[in-house]
């Protein structure tokens, strides 16, 4: 009887030994938060390094991207401790580091040898600093991302489709490098046959609800000259924001949306875009360059049928893409702030970026995206390369978010609903933005 | 009662007094009925002021401010009535209102003449009447979100079936029917889907009032040789006339605040065509993060709901002593 007691004796103690260990191990845990998105998947694949070489075991927490920016920026606002690490999108920054939400990197970068010359300048504009353009870093460019287009390089290169194209438009069918041609080539698809099926001209993005529609309209505006404000004199947007030649971009963002887009697409983003695709519907879809890999994997519509383009140029040869992807930054909240910054100091590590970036990551290295075997690396590399070097922005400031939902209300009321002009849809989205800052006592 | 059971009774009275301790049972004696009464609601009342009472008046305190819930560190200004005056000129407001007023009317009317109808159908009793309103009730006891995904693949212009039945009655292309992307159009939409899920239930309240009127007033009109017409016209409506009115109070509160069917069909488009004044508010209060001045809008859509409810109610009491 001794020894059942001493053994069931022995056994308790032993599993309340594990259990501490086990609990203290799990102490050191890192929690992530992200999108749910293929990035994602791949940086779950990627991590793993990190927790064999630290021991510091990895947690992740992926939201959908429809719930993203509510659920982690009410994370951040309600000062949680969810997140110890967090890859927020560009825009936040602002909100994010003078809110308090991000821990200031400058002394961690300067303690660790992390240079920030080390990465793609547009990255850091965009995804690190805030104030812009200052030396001021509250994340680690994480995921480089930008807005560009796929087409059917298999419908472009039937020669019965290219005679016919070249007698019509007077040029040869190919990737366009102007919105002309790509509304010209828009045109020639939509509603043909094509192996028995009708396909439509182009996907673009007409979402309401988020972002969407002024990712896509953005995209044309930047290349018709339109500014976010007078570069002279900070929030002048009178004659920037509403120029004509503006006016004249988003008349050509709406003209695309009337005569090329397939039926039913009033309310598109990523996901719609990629569905619209990958079922063989469009013959181009703009789409963040995050969806090229799957694409390229698909089996219907990746390897030699699809191909890649740069955001075309506008009518006086300017040419711009919005910007996409996202920095990662240590939240302040978080009780494990050092190790979180042990997860920085990892990822920011030349061969770890090179892993990041053939797993399916868009790595913001120069080291890795300068390398000559960079653009042979992918079919979609070069026109990576090539969009990441034309990339500007949206608004980071603090209040982004209602100048978004203006952006996003007066593109939608125009392009889709068709409701008033371009000017009027304009000069009211200037005036929305005025009121944001003035609340914000900035005018 | 029996003697045998009254003994029984005090017996049992007895024990419970012995088993409870002497302290606690004087305490308990020492309690009024009123006091005993507050000490069983209080934990109700406690909730009540927690979960309703308290957020109302914070946010009453909140409309009167620039709070914003994005920016906890900022100072609060207190910006006297400015959000009121900014809400009440803001021509999207009064847009958004117009397009809630829109849908509450139409909702409404289809709802209660197809409700009624119904209601008086299957208030016949015809063979198997149990059966089909079982069928007719259907779509209530469904959830918003899945009605909402449903109807949004109906009306799908490529695959979806709505623009195919559409197609094959008036032989316009399945693709030109596109019911959420058409300004014209998408207000439609969501009047159909509300009306296919809450007619039902507007039918139920009918079919209560129709069975409560007594046989023998029918009975009587019989004798005075009333026609079919004059006895609906007489008996039927205005006895059922209450409960059709109270089913339009339900509906009409309940369409006033109509978020989710929105949300889901439309998100509040194409263009600004189907934002009803809860998609308004839900943006500045969640996405624009204007706190303050969004507590402000919920402040007037309370006010607005609960006058109209009120003037109504009393409407309908009037009906009811008629």
């Amino acid at each position: 009887m001794k020894s059942t007691w001493k053994l069931a004796l022995g056994l308790t103690s032993a599993a309340l030994a594990s259990t501490a260990v086990s609990n203290a191990a799990h102490a050191e845990d890192l929690t992530l938060c992200w999108a749910a998105w293929d990035p994602a998947n791949a940086l779950v694949e990627l991590s793993k390094d990190f927790t064999k070489e630290t021991g510091i075991g990895m947690k992740f927490e992926f939201v959908p991207w429809t719930n993203y920016a509510d659920r982690f920026l009410n994370e951040l606002n309600s000062h949680g401790k969810l997140c110890d690490l967090i890859i927020g999108d560009s825009q936040w920054i602002g909100g994010a580091a003078e809110n308090g939400h991000y821990v200031k990197l400058n002394d961690f970068f300067d303690k660790e040898k992390i240079s920030m010359d080390d990465f793609v300048p547009a990255t850091v504009v965009g995804y690190s600093e805030w104030p812009k353009n200052t030396p001021n870093y509250w994340a680690l460019p994480a995921m480089g991302d930008v807005v560009g287009w796929t087409y059917r390089k298999d419908w472009f290169s039937r020669p019965e489709l290219q005679k016919e194209f070249k007698e019509k438009y007077g040029w040869d069918l190919a990737p366009p490098t102007t919105f002309d041609q790509l509304k010209q080539i828009a045109e020639f698809f939509q509603k043909r046959q094509i192996d028995g099926k009708t396909v439509y001209g182009a996907s673009i993005y007409t979402e309401r609800g988020s972002e969407g529609i002024t990712m896509g309209a953005m995209d044309v505006l930047y290349s018709y000259g339109f500014q976010y404000e007078n570069p002279k004199k900070p929030y002048e947007m009178d004659g920037f924001v509403n120029s004509e030649k503006s006016v004249k971009g988003l008349e050509f963002y709406k003209a695309l949306y009337d005569c090329c887009t397939p039926p039913g697409s009033s309310n598109a983003y990523m996901g719609e875009g990629v569905d619209a695709f990958k079922s063989g519907q469009v013959a181009m879809h703009m789409n963040f360059a995050f969806t090229w890999p799957g694409l390229q994997k698909d089996e219907n519509v990746g390897g030699d049928k699809i191909g890649y383009f740069v955001n075309p140029k506008g009518p006086d040869g300017d040419q711009f893409a919005q910007l996409g992807g996202q920095g990662i930054s240590v939240v302040s909240y978080s009780d494990k702030q050092e190790s979180a910054l042990k997860y920085i100091k990892w990822f920011a590590n030349k061969d770890v970026q090179a892993k990041w970036w053939s797993l399916g990551g868009y790595s913001c290295l120069n080291s890795v995206v300068k390398d000559p075997k960079f653009p042979s690396s992918q079919p979609y590399a070069q026109a990576f390369l090539d969009s990441m070097a034309v990339v500007k922005d949206f608004w980071a400031e603090p209040s982004y978010a209602p100048l978004l939902q203006a952006s996003q209300k007066r593109f939608h009321d125009y392009v889709v609903a068709g409701q008033g002009s371009a000017k009027d849809a304009l000069d009211g989205l200037v005036k929305d933005w005025t009121q944001v800052f003035q609340d914000d006592g900035k005018m | 009662m029996t003697e045998a059971g009254l003994t029984m009774l005090n017996r049992t009275a007895d024990n419970v007094a012995r088993a409870t301790p002497e302290p606690l049972a004087k305490r308990i004696r020492g309690i009024s009925d009123k006091g005993l009464a507050w000490l069983f609601i209080s934990p109700t009342i406690l909730l009540l002021l927690a979960i309703n009472i308290f957020p109302l008046f914070w946010a009453i305190y909140l409309s009167f401010t620039n709070y914003r819930a994005n920016r906890p560190n900022e100072a609060v200004k207190n910006l006297g009535l400015a959000n009121y005056r900014r809400i009440l000129g803001d021509q999207d407001i009064w847009i958004a209102m117009q397009t809630t007023a829109h849908f509450v009317f139409w909702t409404i009317l289809l709802q209660t003449v197809i409700g009624f109808t119904l209601a008086w159908l299957i208030d016949r009793k015809f063979r198997g009447h149990a059966f089909w309103t079982t069928i007719i009730l259907v779509p209530m006891m469904l959830s918003p979100a899945v009605v909402g995904n449903f109807w949004r693949f109906l009306y799908e212009p490529q695959i979806g079936l709505f623009a195919y039945a559409v197609s094959f009655l008036t032989g316009i292309p399945p693709t030109n029917v596109q019911m959420l992307s058409n300004v014209e159009l998408a207000p439609w939409a969501i009047i159909i889907v509300d009306t296919w899920m809450w007619t039902p239930y507007v039918m139920l309240i009918c079919l209560a009032g129709l069975r409560s009127i007594p046989e023998y007033i029918y009975e009587a009109a019989e004798v005075d040789r009333a026609s079919n017409w004059r006895q609906f016209w007489s008996i039927t409506l205005p006895m059922a006339l209450p409960f059709i009115m109270l089913a339009v109070l339900f509906r009409g509160i309940e369409n006033f605040k109509m978020f989710d069917m929105v949300n889901l069909l439309t998100g509040g488009g194409p263009g600004s065509t189907t934002e009803v004044a809860s998609i308004t508010l839900k943006r500045q209060a969640f996405e624009s993060w204007r706190t303050g001045y969004s507590s402000a809008f919920a402040i007037i859509l309370f006010v607005a709901v609960f006058g109209l409810a009120n003037i109504y109610v009393k409407a309908l009491n009037k009906v009811k002593q008629r």
